[in-house]
């Protein structure tokens, strides 16, 4: 597995204004095709090997991907291919279902290797007639990157545990030193136990540093007249 | 998103919630205490060890939690989703919601001024003896509520609701002209009769039905007798999904308390026994301004019931202790609701100095009491019908009342519930329109309560157990266009609004189960 988008940045593009379809003489019929283009333009020079593709639909019914590759190697003109055909990202055209959700296409959902791109062209399609307008926002494109050599199977289990890492302990002691020091306190009684003295023992006071969070309504409120503000 | 990783995601956060959890430390403490047992030899250790637990019955348990979190659990987040496309993904519900909740609040917070009753206060030290000795018979108590009124009704709320439009929706006139007959302007996905049939398979003419074939007049044999044998084991094996499964066809009046409670996982601990006597601690402390709307909607809604006004006292219990219980803030991450919050007089928009009011984030509203008390048939002991309540609102009962779009959320089920009548009762939609009728405002107030209150309570228990055996308030629509259907042929004769709101003005001798099941799966298509 490789790099995973937290890790990196997103490439950076210009994306074109979307030219949406039109059916007959643009300035006379203003119907619309249901289709529109968008199109993305990676830095010039720097083709880009594409990890995922990820887009907040606005109510777009499917969309299709065609990369424009070039490859390096070979002195070939560059070619148009399809990654993806007519991904549907609402179940019904119709109606809300998945229309401002957030989307990820990966490469291996794509058909084709999506290596050595050079453009993206992204192919919206709305065929209902209920929505005023569609379109995706927020593209980002995320770069492959080659994965560490090293990187196997058990990093991918840590990564599974390694959400217990960060508990909410604002304020709170850290409870392995808590847990430590509670053992020592646990040897140390038993060693006096072993050897009774009539010596006093100096009491081990806590600090009251937390208290009910949800009964503290009365500290907080005056009487009469509070604003609850939202 | 690539499954694998959904998965892996999913069993990941699960993990976090239940670790440190007291299964957890009590599944620990056993498998420590296993090791006494001579049939764990070292060399086996850990298959022998996961035996025991299996055989003891900590596995089953373990698998009921996670069976539990599943039902309440998020789905997994894409990278950049913010946290309120969680709890609704469609901006202008979100917005819908914010000003409703922002109105909630201002009536709230005028009604503490003009009544001059502070939000909150700590009670003396005499009137918290008092109260403590009067636990157990609240209802004996006659404050002087006139002055309080509910902070909204549900028709408020239908108005809101009515008035929704999605900024993007293009509802010029040639557009789809059905959805100009009914109220709701918002197009949902809802599910027609074809589909509702292949997911509701287990209410069809020919499977036995709790409310059907359990009927006086039908001899046991055929089909209750076997029915409660089978719901006895399943109450034996102590298995959340099949208890959910089971409950699908209805449970019997004896089981059903304990069928309920295992498919909530509202297991009565000693842990959630001292957490319902914190709350009632918290009660005789201090005073909120909402307990005396709770005081007043129980006054005004389920005392006049004649079914429920023996429960008054439990409900007080519940509901009081209910506003006090942080532990309800959790669900508002999957809900599109968000608590409000109070702040320190002259600090507001201080974070720190924010507390959530009313302490579970949950302003009542009329009718909010009758949650509650179907379920007091149920359970007698306090802190168990607490439990059972708790969980039932934050996994059901709150979509009724909050505007979003999910499948279960009030929106969807009023449109559900006007496309069926359209699609399948068309001359009767056209009919009441004729006379100035739009139907969901007599079929509202059912569907905000679930039924509770206009059915009679075995009938309205059976409606609840099809709730949770399908996970889904689906049900609750459906029943409200087969009521419909049922009284059409009276409801066609009528003339005018006061005559169709007399002819659906009683329910409480209906049927429900024979009625969902004739309008699923006996109506022409």
């Amino acid at each position: 597995m490789s790099g995973t988008p937290d890790d990196t940045k997103p490439v950076n593009f210009t994306v074109k204004a979307p030219v949406y379809l039109q059916i007959g003489d643009a300035k006379a019929d203003t119907a619309h095709s249901g289709v529109c283009v968008v199109d993305v333009n990676l830095p010039f020079g720097k083709p880009v090997n594409i990890e995922e593709v990820t887009f907040k639909n606005y109510y777009t019914a499917y969309v299709t991907v065609r990369l424009l590759r070039r490859n390096p190697e070979q002195e070939a003109p560059a070619k148009w291919c399809t990654a993806v055909r007519d991904l549907p990202l609402m179940d019904n055209p119709h109606t809300e279902g998945g229309s401002q959700d957030y989307y990820t296409i990966h490469r291996t959902q794509m058909q084709v290797e999506p290596d050595h791109v050079v453009c993206a062209r992204l192919i919206l399609r709305q065929p209902s007639l209920a929505w005023l307008t569609f379109s995706l926002e927020d593209i980002k494109i995320f770069p492959h990157t080659e994965p560490d050599p090293e990187k196997e199977v058990s990093d991918w289990l840590s990564d599974l545990t390694l959400t217990d890492q960060h508990p909410d302990l604002e304020g709170l002691p850290d409870p392995q030193t808590v847990s430590s020091s509670i053992q020592q306190m646990w040897a140390l009684t038993e060693v006096m136990q072993t050897n009774q003295t009539t010596a006093s023992i100096g009491r081990f006071d806590v600090s009251e540093t937390h208290s009910q969070p949800h009964l503290s309504c009365n500290e907080c409120v005056h009487d009469g007249g509070d604003v609850i503000t939202f | 998103m690539d499954e694998g990783i959904e998965l892996s995601l999913t069993i990941a956060q699960i993990i976090q919630r239940l670790r440190g959890s007291h299964l957890h430390s009590q599944i620990e403490r056993q498998a420590k205490e296993c090791l006494h047992q001579p049939d764990v030899k070292l060399e086996s250790l850990k298959e022998d060890v996961r035996s025991f637990l299996k055989t003891s019955g900590w596995e089953r348990k373990l698998q009921n939690a996670v069976y539990r979190e599943l039902h309440i659990q998020l789905p997994p987040r894409h990278p950049p989703a913010p946290p309120e496309h969680l709890k609704e993904p469609l901006v202008y519900m979100r917005k819908a919601q914010a000003s409703w909740e922002k109105r909630v609040l201002k009536s709230l917070n005028s009604m503490s001024t003009e009544l001059l009753v502070p939000l909150a206060h700590m009670r003396p030290a005499a009137e918290q003896k008092e109260l403590t000795n009067k636990w157990n018979e609240m209802g004996t108590d006659e404050p002087d509520l006139s002055r309080f009124r509910p902070v909204y009704a549900p028709k408020d709320f239908l108005e809101v609701l009515i008035g929704l439009r999605n900024p993007n929706h293009d509802s010029s006139e040639d557009i789809s002209v059905r959805s100009h007959w009914g109220l709701i302007q918002v197009p949902l996905n809802v599910r027609d009769i074809p589909h509702l049939r292949e997911a509701y398979s287990e209410l069809n003419l020919t499977s036995g039905q709790m409310g059907i074939d359990d009927h006086a007049l039908i001899h046991p044999d055929l089909f209750e007798n076997e029915y409660v044998q089978i719901g006895k084991k399943v109450v034996m094996e102590e298995d959340s999904a099949a208890a959910q499964q089971y409950s699908r066809q209805g449970c019997p009046t004896g089981l059903r308390a304990d069928l309920w409670a295992l498919i909530l996982n509202a297991t009565n601990q000693p842990q959630d026994v001292m957490h319902y006597e914190q709350l009632k601690a918290g009660v005789i402390q201090h005073n909120l301004l909402v307990d005396n709307l709770i005081y007043k909607d129980v006054k005004l809604t389920a005392s006049n019931d004649d079914y429920y006004f023996v429960f008054e006292d439990f409900l007080y219990q519940v509901l009081l202790c209910f506003s006090r219980d942080t532990a309800v803030l959790e669900h508002f991450k999957y809900n599109s609701a968000t608590p409000p919050k109070s702040y320190i007089q002259g600090k507001v928009g201080d974070e720190e100095c924010a507390v959530v009011y009313p302490p579970n984030g949950v302003i009542p509203f009329h009718g909010f009491s009758m949650y509650v008390a179907p379920l007091c048939f149920l359970y007698n002991e306090p802190s168990k019908l607490y439990n059972v309540f708790r969980e039932m609102y934050i996994r059901y009962f709150f979509r009724l009342h909050s505007i979003s779009s999910h499948p279960s959320g009030i929106l969807s089920l009023c449109l559900q519930f006007e496309r069926l009548l359209q699609t399948h009762l068309p001359q009767l939609f056209y009919h009441l329109r004729q006379i100035g009728v739009q139907p969901l405002r007599l079929a509202f107030k059912w569907m905000v309560r679930a039924f509770s209150g206009y059915l009679s309570t075995d009938q309205l228990l059976l409606l609840w157990d099809r709730i949770l055996g399908y996970d889904s308030l689906e049900v609750v629509a459906v029943l409200a266009a087969a009521v419909f259907a049922f009284r059409a042929e009276n409801l066609m004769e009528v003339t005018s609004l006061a005559s169709a709101e007399a002819v659906l003005a009683d329910l409480s001798t209906l049927k429900v189960m024979p009625l969902i099941q004739v309008f699923l799966f006996a109506t022409a298509m």
